[in-house]
């Protein structure tokens, strides 16, 4: 399979640009690249899930052609999501039987048989009765893949598919993908942000950065090498000078704090913020940093352990009662958890600030207009929220911080801004002397205003005490989970 | 069994032929993905229009196609509205449901109370000679033999047919039934208005069937309600909506006849049929069904799931668009 001149563009982003690359039969080719580096968009495109604005495919020497994922399949080109595109009501055989072809009567039995035959292949253990919606993760995507099998798939795109299962899962994966590609002569892509995952399956890695092509190595390599490549030759960044005096009062502690969800597991936080401190939060998405966050601010409620705010014991209290302390939370999710899409700016003010029965529509309207010029919005105070640029959002909930808080807790605070803004906005944030905890995908920005770093891999946490002793590319290794 | 309890069923029978098949119409356009919610305004028209076209035509054929007609047109409205004018689909039908009932008394004016043609019984040979179960079941008219063909019809098509598969998935995860070569909105646009058909049918076994003739209080006005509520008891299961249909006629019927003899406030006694409904809804969703259902053997489990199913398809009332 070869891919030419692949163009991809969502409004401003250029997600795939010109990416050009041959794959060949028999061998696992990881897919590697930081968050928005472009991967999932060129794999969507192999499989049918998005055209490309431009650019060929060619498979086996011709040019070929597709519109759908259906298209891509009867191509022999079969893509299993993070999510495996399943149907949780139907039963194992259905989803197995459901988009092959056939007459239309169902041939339960052979259909039976065939799925039989194959998870004895690859000892994968799934009863054809059991519904899909009561299947662990690892079992849908073992469903997925005898799935696309039987239908005769020769390249199997594999989006992140080692999130939310276990090691053994994870090997038993494993071992079937390298006999799929040595026995079967399968092209296997996996797309994949692990270090550790593409080291130990893979023939060959391709590296994607900002929606270019970066760089293509032949395994062995070391994680170095590709740490180097996903996130680039950088230049070490200036350093603020630390405003934090010494003997600071702690304002958050928490204590043997143990964190769980669906799929990650923090098990013990021992962790205290200092009034005016500024710490930054590394590691790939879901490593632990959004459910420390959360937990910080209240929203999530610890398994086990206490949470104080200033002293005062809060474990186990509503949100509200961490915001009347001083503990505020913004998402990174601006228009699912962070702003009210139809609401206009004045309304954002008024929800905020405006504490009686009745609003001062004119109060709120001036406060307003303050505001946009602080915050540099480009916008008017009646204008509603989701008629705004990403940047301008991200402005305007930086600008419904509160003055005087405690701590910030702030997920991605300059996402989506330009060098220059993000700048900008953290001149604001740290002339508000709260204490500031907030995370961030790009390790210049973590290195230059942290006074502490701490990183996030797999619920494991590495704390970085003086960020003057470590320089991106350690960061780059610890983010990759080797914390020694 | 006594004469009286076996007439009084066969009529039960006959009186719910209608919710049944209006039920099962509204089963397929929900399984596939989208609500109507016109079900009883479609009704009230697909009645009045039907009678009228029976009665001018002086065919129950022409009027039942005319009425079949009359609830297809009003599904594809909200199809059309919910598909390509991305319009919210519970909206569209409740204006509709409003609309249609208000024309059907407009229109039907010169309809009201005049005699017309009605389906003939039609008792099915040696099946009607069947002692009680002959009699109840087995001496209507072909518009309650087709009920029962409609009920097991659908459930092949859901079940046992490839096509089944995709009407399924179609309203449980679109995104799923497209990757896997499902033309997703054409398949609602076929299901939407096949359902409505069925509820445009549904109208025409009032007027022509139940109760021949147009009438100005209407007597089946709340029926299509309540076929919505039997669509949700029956767990989108053909089955469990026949079952819940005959259920709820019967439940009316007990609390009719005691209303002559029991001295109890009428108002509550209504209540009665949906108390008992919620008390069943309950006990089906509940876990200590599920932990039944594991005892029995591998086979039987799925087809035993499929009946006492209580979550909604996941997919409904929702708009798919690629990517």
């Amino acid at each position: 399979m070869q891919l030419k001149n692949i163009h991809k563009r969502f409004g401003q982003v250029h997600a795939n640009n010109n990416i050009s690359v041959t794959f060949h039969p028999g061998r696992v080719i990881g897919i590697l690249g930081e968050n928005g580096a472009g991967k999932s968009t060129l794999m969507k495109i192999i499989a049918g899930y998005q055209p490309a604005d431009s650019g060929e495919i060619w498979l086996d020497g011709r040019p070929v052609n597709y519109h759908d994922p259906r298209d891509a399949i009867s191509h022999g080109i079969g893509m299993l999501q993070q999510d495996p595109l399943d149907i949780g009501a139907f039963s194992v055989l259905e989803n197995f039987v459901y988009g092959q072809s056939g007459g239309i009567l169902l041939n339960r039995k052979t259909s039976r048989q065939q799925l039989i035959a194959l998870c004895q292949q690859f000892n994968f253990e799934l009863d054809p009765d059991t519904p899909v919606s009561q299947l662990s993760i690892a079992q849908r995507q073992q469903l997925e893949i005898i799935r696309l099998l039987g239908l005769g798939v020769k390249v199997l795109i594999l989006d992140e598919p080692t999130t939310g299962i276990s090691a053994a899962q994870k090997e038993q994966l494993f071992n079937t993908l390298k006999r799929l590609a040595k026995e079967q002569n399968m092209t296997i892509l996996l797309v994949s942000h692990k270090l550790e995952d593409v080291l130990a399956l893979c023939d060959e890695v391709i590296v994607l950065r900002a929606g270019q092509l970066v760089g293509d190595m032949q395994m062995p390599t070391t994680k170095a090498a590709l740490v180097e490549l996903m996130f680039g030759a950088q230049i070490q960044p200036v350093k603020r000078e630390s405003r934090l005096q010494p003997n600071t009062p702690i304002v958050l502690d928490m204590q043997q704090v143990h964190l769980h969800d669906g799929r990650l597991d923090i098990p013990q936080i021992n962790f205290s913020l200092r009034a005016g401190e500024v710490i930054g939060l590394a590691g790939l998405d879901g490593s632990g940093q959004a459910l420390f966050m959360r937990a910080c601010a209240g929203l999530i409620k610890p398994h086990a352990g206490r949470v104080f705010v200033k002293g005062q014991d809060l474990t186990g209290q509503s949100y509200h009662q961490f915001n009347r302390s001083g503990v505020i939370f913004a998402a990174s999710g601006r228009l699912e958890e962070g702003l009210i899409a139809d609401m206009t700016l004045t309304e954002h003010i008024a929800l905020m600030y405006e504490q009686n029965t009745w609003i001062n529509w004119r109060r709120a309207h001036q406060f307003t207009q303050r505001q946009i010029e602080r915050f540099n919005v480009r916008g008017k105070p009646d204008d509603p929220i989701q008629a705004l640029s990403g940047g301008n959002q991200q402005r305007v909930l930086m600008g419904l911080l509160p003055e005087n808080a405690t701590a910030l807790i702030l997920e991605q605070p300059t996402r989506g801004l330009d060098v220059d803004s993000a700048r900008w906005i953290w001149d604001q944030l740290l002339t508000k002397n709260s204490a500031i905890i907030y995370s961030s995908a790009d390790l210049d920005e973590i290195m230059t205003y942290s006074d502490r770093i701490i990183v996030f891999y797999a619920g494991r946490m590495k704390v970085i005490d003086d960020p003057h002793q470590v320089t991106v590319s350690d960061l780059g290794h610890y983010i990759g989970g080797d914390f020694s | 069994m006594s004469d009286a309890l076996v007439n009084s069923l066969n009529s039960i029978v006959a009186a719910t032929t209608p919710l049944v098949i209006a039920s099962i119409g509204e089963t397929i356009t929900e399984r596939a993905g989208v609500i109507n919610l016109s079900l009883n305004g479609s009704i009230l028209l697909a009645a009045m229009a039907g009678f009228a076209a029976a009665q001018t035509s002086n065919s129950v054929i022409i009027g039942i196609g005319v009425a079949a007609m009359i609830g297809a047109a009003v599904a594809l409205i909200i199809a059309f509205a919910a598909i390509e004018l991305r319009r919210d689909q519970v909206a569209i039908g409740f204006v509709l449901t409003i609309l249609t009932a208000d024309l059907a008394t407009f229109l039907g004016k010169p309809y009201v109370n005049i005699p017309g043609p009605r389906i003939p019984n039609m008792p099915i040979p040696l099946l009607s000679d069947i002692p009680v179960v002959g009699r109840i079941f087995f001496d209507h008219d072909l518009m309650v033999y087709f009920s029962f063909a409609l009920v097991l019809m659908s459930w092949y098509w859901m079940f046992h047919t490839r096509y089944g598969l995709a009407l399924r998935a179609v309203g449980e995860n679109p995104q799923a039934a497209f990757a896997r070569g499902t033309k997703v909105n054409y398949q609602r646009y076929i299901y939407t208005i096949i359902g409505g058909a069925l509820v445009g049918v549904a109208g025409a076994a009032y007027s022509l069937s139940v109760k021949a003739g147009w009438f100005a209080n209407a007597p089946m006005d709340g029926d299509g309600w309540i076929a919505l509520a039997i669509v949700i008891f029956g767990g989108w299961h053909p089955f469990r909506v026949i079952l819940g249909a005959y259920l709820f006629a019967a439940l009316r019927r007990i609390v009719a006849d005691l209303q002559s003899t029991v001295d109890f406030p009428l108002v509550l006694l209504n209540t009665l049929p949906w108390i008992l409904m919620i008390l069943t809804l309950m006990m089906v969703s509940s876990g200590t069904l599920e932990r039944l259902t594991r005892l029995l053997p591998a086979r039987l489990q799925r087809q035993f799931r499929n009946v006492l199913r209580s979550d909604p398809p996941a997919a409904i009332g929702t708009r798919f668009d690629k990517n």
